[in-house]
């Protein structure tokens, strides 16, 4: 017993270790991440340094940028920078609510339907498929027209729950494979509950991928509540990325030649996703030793 | 294979099932009066005509019936085909607005999505293969996955439209012109259909390319590719049987996609003010026109579901293994 005391933790951080020593050899997880660190570094301490509030009308309007107006101004001369600062938030916020509730249900219906099999995978899987066929966004638009409630919160809220299906599918064919393992036999045996089996011995054998499929629903949840935006369904407080465009086109920054409205919001989003993505690929050639370049 | 298609067959009738009953639920259940706050939304002045709407809407919605009853006239309705009037248009039955609509964003979407599968995978494929076109491929592929569909239209629109003045930025044919066959209208039309698709096609290239190239890869390296090799089979002959078996997970992936697809024509379409279901879902949102955005919600899922069934029935065609039955599959 001791001698396998003694090997379990040593053997976990010699992995630990195989895993950051490959990490910090990633470019891709290494640009991925930086990119995302500068933005949210960008989104968290921004509010506090720049002055003024999003929507106050700070100076001319239709300001190219310039050293006092960093992003120039627009249309109303509300100060673009002052927008995009407060708009990452924003999108970071939406993201990870969004993003983290998706993961949570896609993970408890994937480990559940996995794990259990039989009646309950049946029925889970039917969910499954049917949530998964029906276009989300169109169910995101009537629900949200109809409600009425516009706020970052009810948004985050209603793209995990409509967002989480592929990943439980993904999680419940890992799930499949996991089960018959004989430490799973094993604890099973012992008499280990089901959910304590799931989160003891399931789940942290698939943590990298678990980590994996929240970055993907992450950046998922910012696409589609940019969308969401767009149309006119965004929050009717504040500011965010995806309003921003909205605002830009409605009041045709585009036949103004307002370039500096509608680049910065866009650019952000799809620098925020992108690096997500790119970090996503870099975490899986760290995980996966066979996808290493050699 | 019966065994297959009734499975879908179960599954997407329930998703419509429920798409149709989240349809009917929403104004019922949800706070608030739905009549009221149409008749105050639709700002008819004179009372009689403010009366009829009332007893229209009372009616329509069948409030003074028990709601079981509401729920099978919804029903009934819709099988006729009756989706109720809209109230942006006013007498026009919802109905005969989106059939309207329908054949742009047909045109707009079935274009795009076939073209950006077909040759997303080309290049995925091609990629795969050259470092140095890897090397191109994937970060664009990234780049444009992780685009949001209505600003990459936004910069086609601004860069090609007002400053190139090449294309036309908004609508479906020129505002002079009426719907005709006409030389002259088509001309029109494909100028207007160009930056619209054009979007369309660009976001979706990306995810298809990078799908592919991966999927390649891993067959190339699988063991069947490793056996081929030794056998000293030509690599053409390799690639392709690798590429046979990397469209497969390719054409699920477009089944599953196709519901994020619909999503970005919506939002492009707002962009151009493309003549589509889109645009009309954001004339109805404007307007609290409540019935056609109902109308339009339940002829989305449709569309998205025959062109699921399309796709399903292309699968069995394309892979063995459905065919032979997937007696052994099934669990």
């Amino acid at each position: 017993m001791t001698v396998i005391d003694t090997a379990l933790p040593q053997s976990a951080t010699s992995v630990r270790r195989e895993a950051l020593y490959f990490a910090f050899r990633n470019v891709k997880l290494l640009i991925g991440l930086g990119v995302i660190l500068v933005l949210l570094a960008i989104g968290i301490f921004g509010p506090l340094l720049v002055a003024g509030t999003p929507n106050a009308y700070s100076g001319l309007p239709m300001q190219p940028p310039s050293s006092q107006y960093w992003l120039g101004t627009n249309t109303f001369g509300q100060d673009i920078w002052v927008q995009f600062v407060y708009g990452l938030r924003t999108t970071f916020i939406v993201g990870v609510l969004g993003g983290g509730l998706a993961a949570i249900i896609g993970m408890a219906v994937g480990f559940l339907a996995g794990y259990r099999g039989g009646l309950v995978d049946e029925i889970l899987n039917m969910l499954t498929n049917v949530i998964l066929v029906l276009p989300t966004l169109a169910v995101l638009l009537i629900i949200n027209a109809y409600l009425g409630i516009r706020s970052v919160g009810v948004q985050a809220l209603f793209i995990g729950l409509t967002s989480w299906p592929w990943a439980a599918r993904a999680i419940r064919a890992q799930t499949f494979s996991l089960r018959t393992r004989e430490f799973v036999d094993l604890a099973r045996l012992s008499g280990v509950r089901t959910p304590k089996i799931i989160l003891r011995e399931i789940a942290p054998n698939m943590s990298s991928y678990l980590f994996m499929t929240f970055i993907l629903l992450f950046g998922g949840s910012i696409l589609i509540a940019s969308s969401l935006d767009f149309i006119g369904l965004g929050p009717t407080e504040g500011v965010s990325l995806g309003l921003m465009l909205q605002n830009a086109h409605q009041w045709s920054a585009l036949h103004l030649g307002l370039w500096w409205w509608f680049v910065p919001p866009g650019a952000g989003i799809t620098a925020i996703v992108g690096a997500l993505y790119v970090a996503n690929v870099g975490l899986d050639e760290v995980f996966n030793p066979k996808l290493r370049d050699s | 294979m019966r065994h297959y298609f009734g499975r879908k067959l179960l599954i997407y009738g329930l998703t419509f099932f429920v798409a149709v009953t989240v349809n009917w639920m929403i104004p019922r259940f949800m706070p608030g009066d739905p009549v009221a706050s149409m008749l105050a939304r639709a700002r008819v002045s004179q009372p009689e005509a403010l009366e009829a709407m009332r007893a229209y809407y009372t009616n329509l919605f069948g409030l003074d019936e028990p709601l079981w009853r509401q729920y099978l006239n919804f029903w009934a309705a819709l099988l006729q085909g009756d989706f109720g009037i809209s109230v942006w248009v006013f007498p026009t039955p919802v109905a005969t607005v989106i059939l309207g609509a329908v054949p742009y964003t047909l045109g707009l979407m079935i274009p795009a999505v076939l073209l950006s599968w077909v040759v997303g995978n080309r290049l995925g494929a091609f990629a795969a293969r050259r470092k140095l076109l890897d090397n191109t491929v994937l970060p664009v592929g990234y780049l444009l996955t992780a685009t949001p569909y209505m600003w990459i239209a936004v910069i086609l629109a601004w860069g090609l439209g007002v400053v190139a003045g090449i294309f036309p930025v908004a609508g479906g044919y020129g505002f002079s012109l009426r719907p005709t066959w006409s030389l002259e209208f088509i001309g029109s039309l494909l100028l207007h259909w160009a930056l619209p698709f054009a979007s369309l096609f660009l976001v979706a290239l990306g995810g298809w390319a990078i799908g592919m190239r991966n999927m390649i890869i891993y067959e190339l390296e699988s063991d069947y590719s490793n056996y081929l090799a030794a056998l000293g089979a030509p690599q053409r002959l390799i690639r392709r049987y690798a590429f046979r078996n990397a469209v497969l997970p390719q054409i699920t992936g477009l089944a599953l996609q196709l519901g994020v697809l619909v999503a970005g024509a919506l939002v492009t379409e707002i962009v151009f003010s493309y003549p589509g279901l889109g645009s009309l879902i954001l004339k109805a949102i404007q307007n609290q026109d409540f019935f056609l955005l109902q109308g339009t919600f339940l002829f989305i899922v449709l569309g998205v579901l025959i062109a699921n069934f399309i796709i399903d029935i292309v699968y069995v065609v394309v892979d063995p293994r459905t065919r032979a039955g997937m007696a052994g599959a099934a669990a």
